[in-house]
């Protein structure tokens, strides 16, 4: 396995569409993080000192979009490239049986594959997240506390847990079919489909199980089941523990009610806090990815390899 | 003498359609057996169940000793297996390609470049191992293939249709690489191929199979015998002169089974050796020969009379 896992991690750093997506990353970054470390210095006073940093992350002034959307809408983008051809471009080239007709087990060739892939995701993630922190304290001029730098640590892990979702639908998909382009374009069509449709789907779905609500009790529980199966998406997930991670004021997911929110001290949570609020959703997206892998590992055992 | 690749009533099914049928193979150490048959007749499906890639609806397999649907990894230790077409890693260069499949051999990596070394200068791409396989040709595709199968010091090989889309003089090479490799290192061989002719040459043994069975395995004489029911004796005779009439006279010659007109001369189909009748005709109508020539069944005729049997 480690002589694929190498081979593979080799193949994708000197990959032209790594370097391709590492650029675009790395300027997008650069970008958010500067218009974002911008608006913070002109306007000081809108952001809680204690957490100014992770404020940099999350801010959407000045820039399109906060670093933090940026990355939940190209990570899917990352695991995608990097995994839609691990089997079938096997199958394209003609390798597959090749390689499989060596003494190795089956299982170390996509094990060494989704491997490497997420290996190659970590150093990226990891790399941008440095690149942001130098920045950012450059911007700021004050370094991060030890809260706001486990907080960006988790936000890396699970960014990297997210990306390796998608990589592991992307193995899957390069598995059912046989060819490339059919590969990527289902693994790009359901992307698109959880991120833009599924909240659509949700809302309808909503409003069909409570039509026209008019007290503010029933409005909230329409929002709560819409919520609820827009969590059937990854990126729902995701979006929902970030959310918690960079912001410490945030308590809860949705929609409160005036009387829940009576008596709230406006403090910040504890990191632990914030963890345990978004557990549910970082053990259900590691689940994802798991199920993915396993399905695409069982298949993969049990089918027929012809050149 | 024992087989080194052994299939006793070899079944393979896909949903309704029979690949494989009841095959009986048995290839014996040290030997070249070729492996023939129509497209699509289930030479690769058996191919594929040898090494344990695919998994036998029924019957026995046996490649070298082991039962490849259950150890896999022990018969692909032994045996070096081309696919058709085989394929590389394009953007790695030829010798790159050779060493990953070493390292997956687990071969230490100096005994690895020692060998591959050698193997490249053996099929003829030694000036060439550092170039990108994306700029070779078919041609030394195939001869990298024939290296790389080679890498792990296999007992046999499988070749499946290593001749495949060359040109003559290329498959020619490779037949002739493939030949002098085995009786180097004495190395069974299963190999399929179309090309009748050097297969008859280079086979110690052929196999027919058509439509998933096994229809006749043997040496290419016996299976001549087999076929034609007796031995055949078949002449290419030309003679100068005025030679009308002598036609008749030939076959009015007992045991001239058939006659045709071929170029200048005539084909003799004959069930015993008439040499020496042929001979003394000749010389009786005054004519001068120009060549009387033994000719021996070809596989071609042989496989030609299969197919349109089964």
């Amino acid at each position: 396995m480690t002589v694929v896992f190498w081979k593979e991690l080799g193949d994708h750093f000197s990959s032209l569409r790594f370097m391709i997506l590492m650029a675009i990353i790395v300027l997008l970054a650069v970008w958010a993080i500067y218009a974002a470390g911008q608006s913070i210095r002109q306007d000081t006073e809108s952001v809680p000192a204690e957490f100014a940093f992770l404020s940099l992350l999350t801010s959407q002034s000045g820039g399109l979009f906060s670093l933090a959307t940026f990355l939940s809408l190209l990570g899917p983008l990352v695991g995608i490239v990097l995994g839609f051809d691990a089997i079938s471009g096997e199958y394209a080239r003609g390798t597959l049986s090749r390689v499989l007709s060596q003494p190795i087990y089956r299982d170390s060739l996509i094990n060494g594959k989704f491997l490497a892939g997420l290996a190659t995701v970590a150093v990226l993630w990891a790399s941008i997240l440095l690149l942001v922190i130098g920045l950012g304290i450059i911007l700021v001029g004050f370094p991060p506390n030890a809260e706001e730098l486990w907080r960006i640590l988790i936000f890396t892990v699970v960014g990297i847990v997210y990306v390796g979702f998608w990589l592991a639908l992307a193995l899957l998909f390069s598995l059912l079919f046989q060819r490339t382009v059919t590969a990527a374009l289902g693994s790009l069509a359901l992307w698109l489909f959880l991120t833009i449709f599924a909240p659509v789907i949700a809302q309808v779905a909503a409003g069909l199980i409570i039509p026209d609500p008019t007290t503010p009790e029933a409005i909230v529980r329409q929002l709560d089941i819409a919520n609820m199966i827009n969590r059937i998406s990854p990126s729902a997930l995701y979006g929902e523990t970030v959310q918690i991670l960079l912001n410490p004021l945030a308590r809860g997911f949705g929609a409160a009610l005036p009387e829940q929110t009576q008596g709230i001290l406006l403090t910040p949570l504890a990191l632990g806090q914030s963890l345990l609020l978004i557990l549910p959703q970082f053990t259900t997206l590691i689940g994802l990815g798991a199920v993915c892998f396993g399905i695409s590992y069982i298949k993969f055992m049990r089918t027929e390899i012809r050149a | 003498m024992s087989a080194v690749i052994e299939t006793r009533s070899l079944t393979k099914r896909y949903r309704d359609l029979v690949a494989v049928n009841g095959l009986n193979l048995s290839v014996q150490e040290g030997e070249i057996f070729g492996f023939l048959g129509p497209n699509g007749a289930g030479k690769t499906t058996t191919i594929l169940m040898l090494l344990g890639l695919t998994e036998p609806a029924a019957g026995e397999v046996r490649v070298c000793g082991f039962d490849p649907t259950r150890q896999p990894l022990e018969v692909k230790k032994r045996v070096g297996y081309l696919p058709e077409n085989p394929g590389f890693y394009d953007d790695l260069s030829g010798r790159d390609n050779l060493l990953y499949i070493a390292r997956l051999n687990r071969i230490p990596e100096s005994e690895a470049n020692r060998k591959i070394d050698e193997l490249l200068e053996q099929v003829g791409l030694a000036n060439d191992c550092r170039r990108n396989v994306k700029e070779y040709s078919r041609g030394m595709k195939q001869r990298l293939g024939i290296a790389e199968v080679l890498v792990k010091q296999p007992q046999a090989l499988i070749l499946d249709e290593p001749t495949l889309g060359l040109d003559p003089d290329g498959a020619a090479r490779i037949l002739d690489l493939i030949t002098g490799l085995g009786r180097e290192r004495s190395l069974t061989v299963l190999l399929s191929s179309h090309f009748l002719h050097q297969v008859q040459q280079m086979c110690h043994r052929v196999g027919i199979i058509v439509k998933g069975k096994m229809i006749a395995q043997g040496e290419v004489d016996e299976l001549g015998t087999a076929v034609f029911g007796e031995r055949q004796w078949n002449f290419l005779l030309e003679v100068a002169g005025a030679p009308n009439g002598v036609e008749n006279d030939l076959r009015a010659l007992p045991g001239v089974a058939s006659i045709e007109q071929r170029g200048r001369g005539w084909f003799l189909r004959c069930t015993q050796d008439v040499r020496p009748q042929v001979v003394s005709l000749v010389a009786r109508r005054g004519l001068s020969l120009l060549q009387l020539r033994s000719e021996d069944t070809t596989l071609e005729e042989i496989y030609l009379k299969y197919f349109r049997e089964a």
